[in-house]
């Protein structure tokens, strides 16, 4: 592989903890893959939504913060699996593109940010500078016969001037990825609905309104599993499944997967390396139903 | 909607503060709702966000920094992306909840203390430390019973960590929050 899959590599905070088989599965499926991913070292948290709500100085103080980190290490490109740090570290260098605001940033920070790196998804740059032909030639165990729907979240790709990547309305980088290793995706029309966030604790109410309805569309179209790229997304449709169910009279038993778990279950890699055993609802009997239409 | 009387009430320097801190024009929003139908909170807002618009373009500034619908919005970006004269709906969203913290507003209490105690978390510790953040949020609300029903299907999966993270940043960090607050006075 070549030397230009380098990159600077911004876990986020929720990848050391809930969603850690997140940043486990794509760590092991870049390392199988010759991507090579340099953790920041010692970064800090981008400041998520609350920042954002506080004060946009500040938001962009926090994901600058790691920027200058990243120019340290001498690398142009840093890459976030989570669509919310990946949201304000971009919109923080969209916006510093503007002197005036860029100068009161860097009045809070001790090393000032100068605006040379780019952001970009795991996702982004696995279809863009990896290649979905690249990524189908090193699948070992294709993923025939498992009925998905691609749930990519509402910030993956919007605003558009500001993520540059994919559709806003209807983006397909999952679902093109997920086709090439053989999985059949179903076309999801709440792809870029949102999920209910943050919610999830303050008012718990949204997200089991918000939530539910991307369980219920799921299921009827017959998806035998959610795909996600996002850690709130995960959790919200993941480990709240069953407050879910009890709010809303369902009974949904839908697993949801991070994409890059799938990535690897095609790539051969061990499900332990991949946190499959980290997810809430089981998705065993779809993981053991994968390539069976081939046996029978 | 209530029918507002703008001979008496409009304040044009609250408009002229909500575009200079937004950076957006106003005067551009037509109404046409595009915003408001892609929305997928406005089942719990008070004032849809189109009426938001609406009402700061009137100038009616306690009614729209008292709206519940500033604390409800999770920047989902559907507005912006579909307004069709290209008005930045979410920043203005945003804006508008920076003036109303300003203002002492805070109409959803539950989401204020979740965010301040999110970002407590960030000040002392570099990074969210997720158990301590509940417990943060628990002790600013009173809501020992919230999602107490999710502990079991955590913890034996090792996805939260009993002791804060730990980062040689973290004093960085607070320095950012400081000069923040000492900026914010000025």
């Amino acid at each position: 592989m070549s030397d230009s899959l380098n990159y600077a590599y911004y876990p986020g905070c929720s990848g050391t903890g809930t969603s850690i088989e997140y940043d486990m599965s794509t760590r092991a499926i870049c390392a199988k893959l010759g991507i090579t991913l340099n953790e920041v070292p010692d970064w800090s948290c981008c400041g998520s939504t609350p920042a954002h709500t506080v004060d946009h100085t500040l938001s962009s103080a926090l994901s600058a913060r790691n920027l200058a980190l990243v120019e340290k290490m001498n690398l142009d490109t840093a890459v976030t699996p989570c669509p919310s740090c990946l949201t304000n570290l971009k919109t923080a260098t969209h916006r510093m593109s503007k002197d005036e605001f860029r100068d009161d940033v860097n009045k809070l920070l001790d090393t000032p940010y100068n605006g040379g790196v780019d952001t970009k998804s795991v996702l982004q740059i696995l279809v863009e500078d990896m290649g979905l032909d690249a990524l189908k030639a090193k699948a070992v165990k294709p993923l025939k016969g498992l009925k998905v729907a691609a749930y990519y979240g509402c910030i993956m790709n919007r605003p558009p001037e500001v993520m540059n990547f994919d559709d806003p309305e209807h983006p397909m980088a999952m679902d093109n990825i997920l086709t090439a290793l053989g999985a059949t995706v179903l076309p999801f029309p709440l792809k870029v609905e949102c999920c209910g966030a943050s919610f999830g604790i303050p008012r718990k109410d949204i997200v089991m309104s918000l939530s539910g309805k991307l369980l219920d569309a799921a299921e009827d179209i017959g998806a035998e599993a959610l795909v996600t790229a996002c850690p709130l997304c995960q959790m919200n449709l993941d480990l709240r499944q069953d407050q879910i169910n009890s709010a809303n009279g369902a009974k949904h038993n839908i697993p949801v997967f991070y994409y890059t778990q799938l990535i690897g279950l095609a790539l051969g890699i061990d499900e332990k390396e991949l946190g499959i055993d980290k997810l809430c609802v089981s998705p065993r009997t779809v993981i053991n139903g994968i390539g069976a239409e081939d046996a029978s | 909607m209530e029918i507002v009387n703008i001979t008496k009430s409009y304040d044009s320097s609250f408009v002229k503060q909500v575009e200079k801190e937004s950076g957006q024009n106003m005067s551009l929003c037509y109404q046409c709702g595009n915003c408001t139908a892609g929305c997928p909170y406005t089942f719990v807002y008070d004032q849809p966000v189109n009426q938001i618009m609406r009402l700061v373009q009137a100038g009616q500034k306690e009614t729209v920094l008292k709206s519940k619908s500033l604390w409800l919005c999770a920047t989902c970006e559907s507005c912006t992306t579909r307004c069709p004269n290209n008005i930045d709906v979410a920043h203005i969203m945003d804006v508008l909840r920076h003036m109303a913290r300003r203002e002492g507003y805070a109409p959803v209490p539950t989401v204020k203390s979740f965010w301040d105690s999110f970002l407590s978390s960030v000040e002392k510790n570099g990074r969210v430390f997720e158990i301590g953040l509940l417990v943060s949020y628990i002790a600013k609300t009173g809501r020992f019973w919230t999602d107490v029903d999710l502990g079991p299907k955590v913890l034996p999966k090792g996805k939260m960590h009993f002791k804060p993270p730990q980062i040689q940043g973290k004093e960085e960090v607070q320095k950012i929050f400081n000069r923040f607050k000492e900026e914010s006075q000025k």
